[in-house]
């Protein structure tokens, strides 16, 4: 086929019977900030990490949410605790919890009790 | 050799005391890295055990420490600890001297009285008699100042005392009731048979006639009871810290020092600690937040008995408060740290840039850190410094930078941090230069503690400082009011206190506040703590600008970006960084400085090089 330079996407739609949803639901018991995210991407804007290796809070935060667990392990290994995304979030949400709370729930070693 | 049935209780405490003690003792050391232990051997027969034993006695009988925080607690301290050992030592030589032998048996001696009563022909009996009742007094006082402590704490000045765990309780009652209970027996056998000196033979004539013999070893039985319940309890509750304590100084004495991760030397800092409290009164989770349960002492609680959440581990902003205060010198934010990295998540991050090599002919590199890039206005202000001094320099993150790696240490993600220094040692080294000036506090005392950096590393206060002292850099004096507050990472070990101060001191007028230098506290904005709530944050950082600002200055002047962010945010004052501060009065500029908004508008206009819009002009 002729390369135009563009293609027809992907298909972006989203299986509500069968996406993840309840990590999501534990998330925000765990820590109740990340429901003020408007998805602003500040956090983004500000990241150190993302110009070494593309890191995103705001995308991680979203695959989350939408239960596309696939990569997300692996993006959530991109960020480097510099904490600038939380000096700047307009919601007061406590980003760098949120990435350690999402980690621990996509590893599912997050026990009650810290093991000894 | 004398004996009685009722001496066996104690008996079973005493050897059940010695056997756990000994072997946890032995699995402690055991779990040593190979470094520590060969530092022990190294230093084991040199004059540093002598110091060891001096302040053995110092701090494990004496207390001194405590009695430099509070007196009256120190008082407590040192009277059931000193006086107890003491009423060890003389019981035992008066002993030694009543039975004229070197060793007899340890009932013999605690239970001397009841074994040797009526008998007062040896030599030195009343002086004997007279010492044992005084230490009795002294302890008996002990007792009462501690029972007020758990009953009104407000007394001996302290806001909260630690709530103990279930083991602690029954330990201190079982203390509690052991002089009282000695009192009791000593006074019975005195009523008895005479004997006793001003304490025990006083209390004796008062039971004349009441006590029979069973009664008064009934008194013997309890006695020891107590205090055989007390020796059992005492290797699995917080009394664990008295033998542990003396061993810990002895291996502090000689040069062990901890590592990233937890070893017996951690084991062994985590069994000394006393949970005394201090270090949560000065815990500003506590006083501004109103958080007491994830303090040092429960920390440090809650991991000896398995039952550490991490809420408690991972709230702290690890500002250093308590480590100054604690008056058993334990390194409690490393404790901490290594707690932190036991359990910390797999995290592997990967760096997709390719190293730039920039040989610079600069006198200077110069690292702003991540944070310092959310303050433009500071690196502005670096930069007109170093056109004014004339410093040619090379900016290092100008374009992109990468964390110094301390909050990925902070939360206990070692491998990963070691990664990010790797690649800024390897960035820094690349540009050839000798002198790395750093913007951020944090990345500062990364480059100095974690780093192995082969040019020198100075923080931009002490960089300024040197500018002045030179002559390279001249500034005006106002007559402006300001306040200084140390941030965490400059004001605790490793310090640069002095050397803002010098330099604010040539700008304006410096004035002092309750909270300055060892005394300094956290601003709130500590990349330390994950789990702290915002709205507590803020708590702290009102509560601190509130400790702050109290003899009502112009300016806060701080020399952290996070610090100044953090401030910045309350909008209670306006806060300023030393750099900026310093570039307003450059001899060639020309500010009129308010302390109103409109002011701080008309700052950043001039500050920016802009004219000032006519509605300024005034």
């Amino acid at each position: 086929m002729k390369n135009f330079g563009f293609k027809i996407s992907a298909s972006r739609q989203l299986d509500m019977d069968t996406i993840q949803s309840d990590l999501y639901e534990k998330l925000i018991q765990l820590e109740p900030t990340a429901k003020r995210c408007l998805m602003c991407g500040a956090c983004a804007a500000t990241c150190t990490a993302a110009e070494i290796n593309g890191f995103n809070f705001r995308y991680c935060h979203l695959l989350m949410k939408r239960g596309i667990l696939d990569n997300l392990a692996k993006e959530l290994s991109k960020c480097m605790l510099c904490g600038k995304c939380y000096m700047v979030c307009p919601r007061e949400i406590n980003t760098r919890s949120i990435i350690l709370k999402m980690k621990a729930l996509m590893t599912e070693t997050t026990p009650k009790h810290y093991s000894l | 050799m004398n004996f009685h049935p009722f001496v066996l209780p104690f008996l079973i405490g005493f050897v059940l005391f010695f056997v756990i003690t000994a072997c946890k003792f032995t699995l402690w050391i055991r779990h040593l890295t190979v470094p520590q232990k060969k530092t022990i051997r190294d230093n084991i027969i040199s004059r540093k055990t002598f110091i060891s034993v001096w302040e053995a006695i110092r701090e494990g009988l004496i207390h001194r420490n405590i009695y430099k925080k509070n007196p009256l607690l120190g008082f407590m301290h040192t009277s059931l600890a000193l006086g107890w050992f003491l009423l060890i030592i003389v019981g035992k030589i008066e002993s030694s001297v009543y039975f004229g032998k070197t060793l007899e048996a340890p009932w013999e001696t605690i239970f001397f009285r009841f074994f040797a009563h009526g008998i007062h022909s040896y030599p030195g009996a009343k002086f004997f008699a007279f010492s044992m009742d005084f230490l009795l007094m002294v302890i008996l006082l002990g007792v009462l100042l501690a029972l007020t402590k758990r009953l009104h704490s407000n007394v001996f000045g302290m806001k909260k005392t630690t709530q103990q765990a279930p083991l602690d309780r029954i330990a201190l009652t079982t203390l509690w009731f052991v002089f009282p209970l000695r009192l009791l027996a000593e006074s019975s056998t005195s009523a008895l048979y005479s004997g006793g000196s001003f304490l025990t033979a006083s209390v004796g004539k008062l039971l004349t006639g009441v006590v029979t013999p069973e009664v008064s070893l009934g008194f013997w039985w309890g006695y020891s009871i107590a205090i055989g319940f007390f020796l059992s309890t005492l290797p699995f509750s917080r009394y664990m810290h008295i033998p542990t304590e003396i061993l810990y100084i002895f291996l502090k004495n000689w040069g062990v020092t901890s590592q990233e991760t937890i070893t017996g030397f951690t084991q062994i800092q985590v069994n000394s600690c006393s949970r005394c409290g201090i270090c949560i009164d000065v815990c500003q989770l506590n006083t501004a937040a109103k958080i007491n349960n994830v303090q040092s002492v429960y920390l440090i609680r809650d991991y000896r008995y398995q039952q550490l959440k991490e809420s408690v581990a991972d709230q702290c902003l690890l500002c250093g408060r308590c480590v100054e205060a604690c008056p058993v010198n334990l390194e409690l934010t490393l404790i901490r740290k290594q707690v932190r990295e036991k359990n910390a998540p797999s995290h592997n991050i990967p760096i997709d840039c390719t190293l730039q090599i920039h040989k610079s002919n600069a006198e200077i590199i110069y690292f702003a850190g991540c944070m310092t890039h959310l303050t433009p206005s500071i690196i502005s202000a670096m930069k007109k410094i170093f056109s004014s001094a004339k410093v040619s320099y090379h900016f290092l993150d100008e374009q992109k930078g990468i964390c110094c790696g301390k909050p990925l240490i902070q939360q206990g993600l070692l491998s990963e941090s070691r990664k990010l220094r790797d690649f800024n040692t390897q960035l820094i080294h690349n540009t050839n230069a000798k002198t790395l000036v750093v913007s951020c506090p944090i990345c500062y005392k990364s480059f100095t503690e974690e780093y192995s950096l082969n040019v020198e590393v100075l923080h931009h206060s002490e960089y300024i400082e040197r500018l002045l002292h030179n002559g390279r850099l001249r500034i005006k004096k106002s007559s402006l009011k300001m306040v200084y507050h140390d941030p965490c990472e400059l004001s605790r070990k490793n310090s640069r206190k002095e050397e803002p101060r010098n330099v604010l001191q040539q700008i304006a007028k410096l004035i002092p506040t309750s909270v300055e230098k060892n005394n300094s506290i956290c601003c709130g904005g500590s990349l330390a703590s994950t789990g702290l709530p915002p709205e507590k944050r803020k708590q702290i950082t009102n509560h601190a600008i509130q400790k702050l600002t109290e003899n009502k200055p112009d300016f806060l002047i701080t020399s952290c970006p996070l610090c100044k962010k953090t401030f910045h945010q309350a909008k209670l004052i306006e806060v300023l960084d030393i750099a900026e501060i310093s570039a307003m009065h450059l001899h060639e500029e020309i500010t009129p400085i308010s302390r109103t908004w409109e002011g701080s508008k008309q700052l950043a206009h001039l500050f920016s090089g802009k004219k000032l819009p006519e509605t300024f002009q005034k």
